[in-house]
Protein backbone atom coordinates (compact mmCIF):
# COMPACT_ATOMS: atom_id res chain seq x y z
CA UNK A 1 0.00 0.00 0.00
CA UNK A 2 1.53 3.36 -1.01
CA UNK A 3 1.20 6.33 1.53
CA UNK A 4 -0.37 6.17 4.88
CA UNK A 5 -4.18 7.09 5.71
CA UNK A 6 -5.19 10.01 7.44
CA UNK A 7 -7.13 8.75 10.44
CA UNK A 8 -8.96 11.10 12.20
CA UNK A 9 -8.02 11.84 15.92
CA UNK A 10 -9.93 9.76 18.83
CA UNK A 11 -8.94 13.03 20.99
CA UNK A 12 -6.67 13.54 23.73
CA UNK A 13 -2.81 15.07 23.82
CA UNK A 14 -1.66 16.75 20.12
CA UNK A 15 1.85 16.04 19.42
CA UNK A 16 1.54 18.09 16.79
CA UNK A 17 4.02 20.76 17.73
CA UNK A 18 6.63 18.68 19.44
CA UNK A 19 8.78 19.23 16.57
CA UNK A 20 8.35 22.77 16.33
CA UNK A 21 9.18 22.88 20.38
CA UNK A 22 12.37 20.95 19.52
CA UNK A 23 13.47 23.43 16.68
CA UNK A 24 12.68 26.26 18.79
CA UNK A 25 15.10 24.66 21.32
CA UNK A 26 18.37 23.68 19.38
CA UNK A 27 17.73 28.22 17.90
CA UNK A 28 18.13 28.34 22.02
CA UNK A 29 15.00 29.06 23.29
CA UNK A 30 13.90 27.78 26.60
CA UNK A 31 10.86 25.81 27.25
CA UNK A 32 8.41 27.49 29.88
CA UNK A 33 9.10 25.13 33.43
CA UNK A 34 6.08 23.89 35.32
CA UNK A 35 4.91 23.29 39.14
CA UNK A 36 6.28 19.35 40.01
CA UNK A 37 5.76 18.65 43.71
CA UNK A 38 9.05 17.50 44.35
CA UNK A 39 7.33 14.74 47.43
CA UNK A 40 7.15 12.55 49.67
CA UNK A 41 4.27 10.53 49.96
CA UNK A 42 3.70 7.23 51.55
CA UNK A 43 1.18 4.41 52.70
CA UNK A 44 0.69 1.82 54.64
CA UNK A 45 -2.08 -0.85 55.20
CA UNK A 46 -3.64 -1.78 59.38
CA UNK A 47 -5.25 -4.11 60.93
CA UNK A 48 -8.27 -2.90 59.72
CA UNK A 49 -7.72 -0.29 56.87
CA UNK A 50 -4.88 1.95 55.58
CA UNK A 51 -3.45 5.04 56.28
CA UNK A 52 -2.26 7.69 53.79
CA UNK A 53 0.61 10.50 54.24
CA UNK A 54 2.10 13.30 52.15
CA UNK A 55 4.08 16.74 52.83
CA UNK A 56 2.81 19.84 51.65
CA UNK A 57 5.42 21.76 49.55
CA UNK A 58 5.21 22.24 45.61
CA UNK A 59 8.47 23.69 44.07
CA UNK A 60 9.35 25.51 41.29
CA UNK A 61 13.36 24.08 40.59
CA UNK A 62 14.88 25.69 43.60
CA UNK A 63 11.76 28.24 44.85
CA UNK A 64 9.24 26.63 47.17
CA UNK A 65 5.98 27.38 45.39
CA UNK A 66 3.59 26.56 47.52
CA UNK A 67 4.37 25.65 51.60
CA UNK A 68 1.06 24.28 52.39
CA UNK A 69 -0.49 22.51 49.62
CA UNK A 70 -2.24 19.56 49.54
CA UNK A 71 -1.11 16.12 47.93
CA UNK A 72 -3.93 13.48 49.23
CA UNK A 73 -6.64 14.12 46.61
CA UNK A 74 -10.56 12.51 46.97
CA UNK A 75 -11.27 9.72 44.63
CA UNK A 76 -14.29 8.17 46.32
CA UNK A 77 -15.58 7.96 50.22
CA UNK A 78 -13.37 5.75 50.76
CA UNK A 79 -10.55 5.73 48.52
CA UNK A 80 -7.78 8.75 48.85
CA UNK A 81 -4.55 9.01 46.60
CA UNK A 82 -1.80 10.70 47.08
CA UNK A 83 -0.23 12.52 44.33
CA UNK A 84 4.05 13.35 42.83
CA UNK A 85 5.09 14.15 39.99
CA UNK A 86 3.83 17.36 38.30
CA UNK A 87 0.93 18.93 40.10
CA UNK A 88 -1.14 19.76 37.32
CA UNK A 89 -1.31 16.39 36.10
CA UNK A 90 -1.89 14.59 39.67
CA UNK A 91 -4.50 17.26 40.42
CA UNK A 92 -5.86 16.58 36.66
CA UNK A 93 -6.19 12.45 36.83
CA UNK A 94 -7.35 12.36 40.07
CA UNK A 95 -10.41 14.42 39.69
CA UNK A 96 -10.90 12.50 36.38
CA UNK A 97 -11.04 9.27 37.60
CA UNK A 98 -12.96 10.50 40.70
CA UNK A 99 -15.72 11.69 38.59
CA UNK A 100 -15.70 8.58 36.71
CA UNK A 101 -15.98 6.82 39.77
CA UNK A 102 -18.82 8.90 41.19
CA UNK A 103 -21.04 8.08 37.79
CA UNK A 104 -20.41 4.42 38.05
CA UNK A 105 -21.66 4.22 41.59
CA UNK A 106 -24.72 5.98 40.42
CA UNK A 107 -25.10 3.63 38.08
CA UNK A 108 -24.04 0.53 40.03
CA UNK A 109 -25.40 1.81 43.06
CA UNK A 110 -22.40 0.57 44.74
CA UNK A 111 -19.05 1.75 46.72
CA UNK A 112 -16.32 2.27 44.54
CA UNK A 113 -13.64 -0.56 44.67
CA UNK A 114 -9.93 0.79 44.58
CA UNK A 115 -9.06 -1.38 41.74
CA UNK A 116 -11.40 0.05 39.73
CA UNK A 117 -9.89 3.28 40.53
CA UNK A 118 -6.62 1.78 39.65
CA UNK A 119 -7.63 0.32 36.75
CA UNK A 120 -9.03 3.86 35.40
CA UNK A 121 -5.86 5.36 36.51
CA UNK A 122 -3.46 3.45 35.24
CA UNK A 123 -5.36 3.18 31.50
CA UNK A 124 -5.14 6.79 31.05
CA UNK A 125 -1.46 6.87 32.66
CA UNK A 126 -0.40 3.86 30.04
CA UNK A 127 -2.45 5.39 26.85
CA UNK A 128 -0.28 8.36 27.24
CA UNK A 129 3.24 6.99 27.56
CA UNK A 130 4.63 8.62 30.52
CA UNK A 131 3.74 11.91 29.41
CA UNK A 132 1.13 12.45 31.70
CA UNK A 133 4.10 12.37 35.13
CA UNK A 134 1.88 11.58 38.10
CA UNK A 135 3.15 9.06 40.65
CA UNK A 136 0.93 7.57 43.05
CA UNK A 137 -0.22 5.89 45.83
CA UNK A 138 -3.97 5.08 45.81
CA UNK A 139 -5.15 3.76 48.87
CA UNK A 140 -8.78 2.52 50.25
CA UNK A 141 -11.21 -0.25 51.76
CA UNK A 142 -13.63 -1.61 49.76
CA UNK A 143 -16.22 -4.54 50.30
CA UNK A 144 -13.20 -6.61 49.54
CA UNK A 145 -11.15 -4.93 52.66
CA UNK A 146 -8.28 -2.74 52.68
CA UNK A 147 -5.96 -1.90 49.62
CA UNK A 148 -2.71 -0.01 49.08
CA UNK A 149 -1.28 0.58 45.24
CA UNK A 150 1.50 2.43 43.60
CA UNK A 151 0.99 3.56 40.09
CA UNK A 152 3.71 5.27 37.87
CA UNK A 153 4.28 7.49 35.66
CA UNK A 154 4.09 4.82 32.77
CA UNK A 155 0.77 2.79 34.00
CA UNK A 156 2.84 0.22 35.96
CA UNK A 157 1.50 -0.82 38.97
CA UNK A 158 1.99 -2.29 42.49
CA UNK A 159 0.32 -3.82 45.37
CA UNK A 160 1.92 -3.74 48.16
CA UNK A 161 1.27 -3.84 52.65
CA UNK A 162 3.41 -0.49 52.68
CA UNK A 163 4.78 2.29 49.93
CA UNK A 164 6.94 5.27 48.90
CA UNK A 165 6.71 7.88 46.29
CA UNK A 166 8.41 10.62 44.98
CA UNK A 167 11.75 12.42 46.00
CA UNK A 168 11.97 11.78 49.09
CA UNK A 169 10.41 8.16 48.88
CA UNK A 170 13.85 6.18 49.76
CA UNK A 171 14.23 8.39 53.07
CA UNK A 172 10.30 7.29 53.71
CA UNK A 173 10.95 3.96 52.80
CA UNK A 174 14.13 3.46 55.36
CA UNK A 175 12.11 4.66 57.76
CA UNK A 176 9.24 1.99 56.66
CA UNK A 177 11.64 -1.04 55.90
CA UNK A 178 13.10 -0.36 59.42
CA UNK A 179 9.89 -0.30 61.57
CA UNK A 180 6.94 -1.88 59.57
CA UNK A 181 5.24 -4.83 60.61
CA UNK A 182 1.58 -6.75 59.99
CA UNK A 183 -0.59 -6.08 62.51
CA UNK A 184 -0.20 -2.14 63.54
CA UNK A 185 -2.66 -0.35 65.08
CA UNK A 186 -4.39 2.52 64.14
CA UNK A 187 -2.28 4.48 66.45
CA UNK A 188 1.05 3.00 65.06
CA UNK A 189 0.21 3.16 61.68
CA UNK A 190 -0.61 6.92 61.75
CA UNK A 191 2.58 7.29 63.93
CA UNK A 192 5.08 5.47 61.48
CA UNK A 193 3.17 7.10 58.37
CA UNK A 194 4.04 10.78 60.57
CA UNK A 195 7.48 9.11 61.09
CA UNK A 196 7.83 8.75 57.32
CA UNK A 197 7.23 11.60 56.07
CA UNK A 198 9.28 13.59 58.67
CA UNK A 199 12.27 11.69 57.24
CA UNK A 200 11.22 13.22 53.90
CA UNK A 201 10.73 16.35 54.29
CA UNK A 202 14.00 16.84 57.09
CA UNK A 203 16.11 14.85 54.55
CA UNK A 204 15.08 15.09 50.99
CA UNK A 205 15.09 19.18 49.62
CA UNK A 206 11.99 18.64 47.41
CA UNK A 207 10.05 17.65 50.03
CA UNK A 208 9.28 20.25 53.31
CA UNK A 209 6.96 21.86 55.63
CA UNK A 210 3.80 19.99 57.25
CA UNK A 211 2.60 16.30 57.59
CA UNK A 212 -0.67 15.13 55.93
CA UNK A 213 -2.35 12.44 56.91
CA UNK A 214 -5.16 10.28 55.92
CA UNK A 215 -6.36 7.22 57.31
CA UNK A 216 -9.71 4.92 55.84
CA UNK A 217 -11.26 2.25 57.61
CA UNK A 218 -14.35 0.36 57.31
CA UNK A 219 -17.05 2.94 56.55
CA UNK A 220 -14.98 5.83 58.25
CA UNK A 221 -12.13 8.04 56.60
CA UNK A 222 -10.34 10.68 58.42
CA UNK A 223 -8.38 13.56 56.94
CA UNK A 224 -6.05 14.64 59.31
CA UNK A 225 -4.61 18.21 57.45
CA UNK A 226 -1.76 19.28 58.66
CA UNK A 227 -1.33 16.19 61.80
CA UNK A 228 2.00 17.80 62.35
CA UNK A 229 3.93 21.31 62.15
CA UNK A 230 7.32 20.56 62.86
CA UNK A 231 8.38 23.53 60.26
CA UNK A 232 7.78 27.19 62.26
CA UNK A 233 9.47 30.22 61.30
CA UNK A 234 12.90 30.46 63.60
CA UNK A 235 12.84 34.39 63.79
CA UNK A 236 10.42 36.97 63.71
CA UNK A 237 11.48 40.79 63.75
CA UNK A 238 10.56 42.48 67.06
CA UNK A 239 10.06 45.79 64.79
CA UNK A 240 8.04 44.63 61.73
CA UNK A 241 8.26 46.74 58.87
CA UNK A 242 6.12 50.06 58.28
CA UNK A 243 6.26 51.68 54.70
CA UNK A 244 5.70 55.38 54.78
CA UNK A 245 2.65 56.21 52.37
CA UNK A 246 4.20 58.57 49.39
CA UNK A 247 7.23 55.97 49.11
CA UNK A 248 6.74 55.61 45.84
CA UNK A 249 7.00 58.60 43.68
CA UNK A 250 3.85 59.75 41.47
CA UNK A 251 5.56 60.15 37.86
CA UNK A 252 2.14 61.00 35.88
CA UNK A 253 -1.32 60.39 36.29
CA UNK A 254 -4.11 59.91 34.11
CA UNK A 255 -8.06 59.20 35.14
CA UNK A 256 -10.17 57.72 32.39
CA UNK A 257 -13.91 58.45 33.21
CA UNK A 258 -16.02 55.00 33.35
CA UNK A 259 -18.79 55.14 30.57
CA UNK A 260 -22.02 55.44 32.46
CA UNK A 261 -24.04 51.62 32.66
CA UNK A 262 -26.62 52.06 29.19
CA UNK A 263 -30.24 52.38 29.93
CA UNK A 264 -32.48 49.62 28.83
CA UNK A 265 -35.46 51.85 26.87
CA UNK A 266 -37.97 49.52 26.97
CA UNK A 267 -38.49 46.04 27.66
CA UNK A 268 -38.71 44.41 31.34
CA UNK A 269 -35.45 44.08 33.03
CA UNK A 270 -33.42 40.72 33.77
CA UNK A 271 -34.22 38.18 36.11
CA UNK A 272 -32.17 38.50 39.14
CA UNK B 1 45.93 22.92 32.08
CA UNK B 2 42.20 23.42 31.61
CA UNK B 3 39.81 20.98 31.62
CA UNK B 4 36.77 23.39 30.02
CA UNK B 5 34.03 21.09 27.86
CA UNK B 6 33.42 18.94 31.02
CA UNK B 7 31.35 20.13 33.58
CA UNK B 8 34.09 19.39 36.79
CA UNK B 9 32.02 21.85 39.37
CA UNK B 10 28.92 21.35 41.68
CA UNK B 11 26.41 23.38 43.34
CA UNK B 12 26.79 23.07 46.94
CA UNK B 13 24.14 26.04 47.74
CA UNK B 14 23.88 28.64 50.20
CA UNK B 15 23.60 32.03 51.20
CA UNK B 16 25.93 34.79 52.21
CA UNK B 17 25.36 38.55 53.39
CA UNK B 18 27.07 41.13 54.48
CA UNK B 19 26.02 44.35 55.66
CA UNK B 20 28.46 47.38 56.38
CA UNK B 21 27.80 50.37 58.98
CA UNK B 22 29.42 52.88 60.60
CA UNK B 23 31.94 51.31 62.61
CA UNK B 24 30.55 47.49 62.33
CA UNK B 25 30.21 45.23 59.93
CA UNK B 26 28.11 41.78 59.77
CA UNK B 27 28.65 38.87 57.83
CA UNK B 28 26.78 36.10 57.71
CA UNK B 29 26.13 32.58 55.74
CA UNK B 30 23.43 29.75 56.38
CA UNK B 31 25.43 26.29 57.38
CA UNK B 32 23.78 24.00 55.03
CA UNK B 33 25.59 22.26 52.16
CA UNK B 34 23.33 20.58 49.78
CA UNK B 35 23.84 18.78 46.48
CA UNK B 36 20.68 18.40 44.00
CA UNK B 37 18.31 17.21 46.44
CA UNK B 38 20.70 15.53 49.31
CA UNK B 39 21.71 17.43 52.38
CA UNK B 40 25.14 16.59 52.62
CA UNK B 41 26.04 18.86 56.23
CA UNK B 42 23.56 20.92 58.55
CA UNK B 43 26.85 22.03 59.61
CA UNK B 44 29.35 23.62 57.28
CA UNK B 45 30.71 26.90 57.69
CA UNK B 46 30.93 29.12 54.93
CA UNK B 47 32.80 31.80 56.53
CA UNK B 48 36.64 32.33 57.06
CA UNK B 49 38.65 34.66 58.93
CA UNK B 50 41.33 35.87 56.54
CA UNK B 51 42.54 38.88 59.07
CA UNK B 52 41.81 40.38 61.95
CA UNK B 53 39.00 42.90 60.65
CA UNK B 54 38.56 40.98 57.74
CA UNK B 55 36.34 38.07 56.87
CA UNK B 56 35.00 36.18 54.06
CA UNK B 57 31.78 34.21 53.00
CA UNK B 58 31.34 32.52 49.76
CA UNK B 59 28.98 30.22 48.41
CA UNK B 60 29.12 28.09 45.43
CA UNK B 61 31.23 24.85 44.85
CA UNK B 62 32.26 24.04 48.66
CA UNK B 63 35.89 22.50 46.79
CA UNK B 64 36.92 25.85 45.23
CA UNK B 65 35.95 27.25 48.07
CA UNK B 66 38.49 25.57 50.48
CA UNK B 67 41.04 25.67 48.38
CA UNK B 68 40.42 29.37 47.45
CA UNK B 69 40.01 30.61 50.87
CA UNK B 70 43.09 28.44 51.63
CA UNK B 71 45.33 30.46 48.83
CA UNK B 72 44.09 33.88 50.35
CA UNK B 73 45.08 32.74 54.31
CA UNK B 74 48.24 31.67 52.87
CA UNK B 75 48.89 34.50 51.37
CA UNK B 76 48.19 36.59 54.15
CA UNK B 77 50.64 34.96 56.06
CA UNK B 78 53.02 35.62 53.55
CA UNK B 79 51.81 39.28 54.02
CA UNK B 80 52.29 39.14 57.61
CA UNK B 81 55.81 37.90 57.10
CA UNK B 82 57.26 40.47 55.03
CA UNK B 83 55.35 43.73 56.29
CA UNK B 84 55.42 42.85 59.91
CA UNK B 85 51.63 43.59 60.27
CA UNK B 86 48.41 41.83 59.45
CA UNK B 87 47.03 42.77 55.75
CA UNK B 88 44.03 45.48 55.71
CA UNK B 89 40.29 44.60 54.47
CA UNK B 90 40.66 46.85 51.32
CA UNK B 91 44.27 45.04 50.36
CA UNK B 92 42.85 41.41 50.98
CA UNK B 93 39.43 42.95 48.44
CA UNK B 94 42.19 43.54 45.79
CA UNK B 95 43.99 40.35 46.25
CA UNK B 96 40.82 38.51 46.28
CA UNK B 97 39.96 39.95 42.87
CA UNK B 98 43.62 39.26 41.56
CA UNK B 99 43.30 35.45 42.64
CA UNK B 100 40.01 34.93 41.09
CA UNK B 101 40.79 37.15 37.78
CA UNK B 102 44.25 34.47 37.66
CA UNK B 103 41.58 31.50 36.72
CA UNK B 104 39.79 33.63 34.06
CA UNK B 105 39.14 30.97 31.89
CA UNK B 106 38.75 27.91 34.29
CA UNK B 107 37.79 29.84 37.26
CA UNK B 108 36.98 29.27 41.01
CA UNK B 109 33.46 28.67 41.24
CA UNK B 110 32.68 30.39 44.22
CA UNK B 111 30.46 33.90 44.96
CA UNK B 112 32.48 35.94 47.66
CA UNK B 113 31.65 38.94 49.90
CA UNK B 114 34.48 40.11 51.68
CA UNK B 115 33.12 42.59 54.94
CA UNK B 116 35.52 44.02 57.75
CA UNK B 117 37.00 47.41 59.09
CA UNK B 118 39.30 48.97 56.94
CA UNK B 119 41.98 51.44 57.63
CA UNK B 120 40.23 53.74 59.36
CA UNK B 121 37.73 51.50 61.28
CA UNK B 122 34.64 51.83 59.12
CA UNK B 123 32.52 48.77 57.68
CA UNK B 124 33.12 47.67 54.43
CA UNK B 125 31.53 44.96 51.97
CA UNK B 126 33.29 44.10 48.81
CA UNK B 127 31.04 41.62 46.22
CA UNK B 128 32.37 39.50 43.40
CA UNK B 129 31.32 37.65 40.85
CA UNK B 130 33.42 34.28 40.10
CA UNK B 131 36.02 35.75 37.69
CA UNK B 132 37.02 38.84 39.72
CA UNK B 133 35.07 41.27 38.96
CA UNK B 134 34.40 43.34 42.42
CA UNK B 135 32.81 46.48 43.92
CA UNK B 136 33.24 48.39 47.41
CA UNK B 137 29.45 48.63 48.37
CA UNK B 138 27.51 48.96 51.82
CA UNK B 139 25.44 45.81 51.89
CA UNK B 140 25.62 42.44 49.44
CA UNK B 141 24.09 39.26 49.30
CA UNK B 142 25.64 36.17 47.13
CA UNK B 143 24.46 32.67 46.42
CA UNK B 144 21.27 30.63 46.05
CA UNK B 145 18.95 33.14 48.14
CA UNK B 146 20.56 36.13 46.48
CA UNK B 147 17.74 37.03 44.31
CA UNK B 148 15.13 37.30 47.50
CA UNK B 149 17.22 38.46 49.95
CA UNK B 150 18.88 41.81 48.14
CA UNK B 151 15.38 43.65 46.96
CA UNK B 152 14.73 43.65 50.98
CA UNK B 153 18.34 44.92 51.48
CA UNK B 154 17.84 47.17 48.80
CA UNK B 155 14.28 48.84 50.41
CA UNK B 156 15.51 48.67 53.93
CA UNK B 157 19.12 50.10 53.38
CA UNK B 158 19.09 51.70 50.03
CA UNK B 159 22.68 52.97 48.90
CA UNK B 160 24.10 56.20 47.46
CA UNK B 161 25.22 56.03 43.95
CA UNK B 162 28.28 55.27 43.43
CA UNK B 163 28.34 57.65 40.70
CA UNK B 164 27.80 60.66 42.80
CA UNK B 165 29.75 63.86 43.36
CA UNK B 166 31.54 64.23 46.14
CA UNK B 167 31.28 60.27 46.42
CA UNK B 168 29.17 59.55 49.59
CA UNK B 169 29.95 56.34 52.30
CA UNK B 170 28.44 53.64 51.65
CA UNK B 171 27.46 52.45 55.15
CA UNK B 172 24.19 52.01 56.51
CA UNK B 173 22.23 53.97 58.68
CA UNK B 174 21.32 51.37 60.87
CA UNK B 175 22.89 50.54 64.25
CA UNK B 176 25.22 47.14 64.95
CA UNK B 177 21.72 44.94 66.44
CA UNK B 178 19.03 46.30 63.97
CA UNK B 179 21.19 45.43 61.54
CA UNK B 180 22.21 41.63 62.90
CA UNK B 181 18.09 41.70 63.51
CA UNK B 182 17.66 42.18 59.76
CA UNK B 183 20.43 39.64 58.48
CA UNK B 184 18.65 37.26 61.11
CA UNK B 185 15.18 38.04 59.69
CA UNK B 186 16.36 38.00 55.89
CA UNK B 187 17.88 34.62 56.52
CA UNK B 188 14.56 33.07 57.63
CA UNK B 189 12.19 34.43 55.16
CA UNK B 190 14.93 33.31 52.28
CA UNK B 191 14.96 29.71 54.35
CA UNK B 192 10.81 29.79 53.38
CA UNK B 193 11.44 29.94 50.04
CA UNK B 194 14.62 28.99 49.29
CA UNK B 195 15.44 24.89 49.12
CA UNK B 196 18.87 25.08 49.41
CA UNK B 197 19.21 27.83 52.49
CA UNK B 198 18.37 26.16 55.81
CA UNK B 199 19.61 24.46 58.95
CA UNK B 200 21.69 27.35 60.92
CA UNK B 201 22.81 30.84 60.04
CA UNK B 202 26.51 31.97 61.20
CA UNK B 203 26.51 35.71 61.97
CA UNK B 204 29.73 37.63 62.29
CA UNK B 205 30.14 40.63 63.46
CA UNK B 206 33.46 42.53 63.10
CA UNK B 207 34.05 45.88 65.40
CA UNK B 208 36.72 48.14 67.20
CA UNK B 209 36.40 45.40 70.25
CA UNK B 210 36.89 42.50 67.77
CA UNK B 211 35.06 39.49 66.04
CA UNK B 212 32.36 38.11 67.64
CA UNK B 213 30.32 34.76 65.97
CA UNK B 214 26.91 33.92 66.88
CA UNK B 215 24.73 31.12 65.20
CA UNK B 216 20.86 31.09 65.12
CA UNK B 217 18.58 27.95 63.85
CA UNK B 218 16.57 28.17 60.75
CA UNK B 219 14.17 25.54 59.19
CA UNK B 220 15.58 22.28 58.68
CA UNK B 221 13.50 21.06 55.83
Amino acid sequence: MAGSMELPTKGGFSFDLCRRNAMLEKTGHKMPGFRKTGTTIVGLVFTDGVVLGADTRATEGPIVADKNCEKIHFMAPNIYCCGAGTAADTEAVTDMVSSQLQLHRYATSRESRVVTALTLLKTHLFNYQGHVSAALVLGGVDVTGPHLHTVYPHGSTDTLPFATMGSGSLAAMSVFELKYREGLTREEGIALVAEAIRAGIFNDLGSGSNVDVCVITKGNTEYLRNHELPNPRTFVSSKGYSFNKGHTEVLSTKITQLKLKPEVADGDAMEE
Amino acid sequence: MSRRGDWVYENNGGTCVAIAGADYCVVAADTRLSVGYNILTREHSKICELADKCVIASSGFQGDIKALQKNLAARELLYQHQHNKRMSCPAMAQLLSNTLYYKRFFPYYAFNVLGGLDSEGKGCVYSYDAVGSYERTGYSAQGSGSTLIMPVLDNQLKSPSPLLVPARDAVTPLSESEAVDLVKDVFASATERDIYTGDKVEIVVINKAGTRREYIELRKD
